[in-house]
């Protein structure tokens, strides 16, 4: 079951209220993304956990109803 | 002991066991997932030996996986037992360098040492 890009967005939102959210849709099939995420949350962890972190907001639809989600994430600037 | 702790202490085992050990689906070589592909890709560049353990061969493998590391996709990069990410996180550490000053800082064997630019 593919995913819109705003509800990704909206998920990934509902964590990371300060985030800079960059989604493309990769293939135009609504299952593959790239998204690149910006966030000050990110601050101090490693990548896995910020993307973890990604993963955690997306309430367990990596892997299943989203079948691709190539992700970038970043601290913004000081 | 649940099934669970039973293949997470197997998984335990293989990445102690082995330096560099890539969960991927399909194997070294033959990958059946483009994501998997790619990071096989990346480690043969680095000229890195390593442990390729095919998900697809072993269900209770490719659940567990995702529990013992807390990721929800395979592939999966560990290197000396610590888990290094998934395809996107391996392809920015190659890029950026990182993957060979990893792998020469633990102590791993292989023949490039840098990303090609």
């Amino acid at each position: 079951m593919p995913m819109q890009p705003q509800e990704i967005e909206t998920l990934i939102r509902s964590k990371f209220p300060d985030a800079l959210i960059d989604i493309k849709d990769l293939a135009g099939d609504g299952d593959h993304y790239a998204a690149h995420v910006v966030s000050a949350a990110f601050k101090g962890k490693s990548r896995v956990q910020q993307h973890q972190m990604i993963y955690d907001a997306l309430g367990g639809r990596m892997g299943g109803a989203l079948h691709a989600l190539a992700l970038t994430t970043a601290v913004p600037p000081e | 002991m649940s099934n669970q702790q039973a293949v997470h202490d197997h998984i335990r085992k293989l990445v102690s066991d082995n330096d560099v050990v890539l969960f991927m689906k399909g194997n070294k070589s033959m990958a059946q997932c483009g994501f998997s592909h790619q990071v096989d890709t990346i480690l043969q560049h680095l000229g890195v030996d390593y442990k390729d353990v095919n998900v697809l061969a072993d269900v209770a493998i490719r659940d567990g996986i995702k529990t013992f590391s807390n990721w929800p996709t395979i592939p999966q990069l560990y290197v000396k037992g610590e888990f290094q990410g998934g395809c996107d996180i391996v392809k920015e550490m190659f890029q950026s360098g990182e993957l060979a000053a990893l792998l020469t800082e633990k102590g791993v064997p292989h023949t490039k040492k840098t990303a090609v630019a």
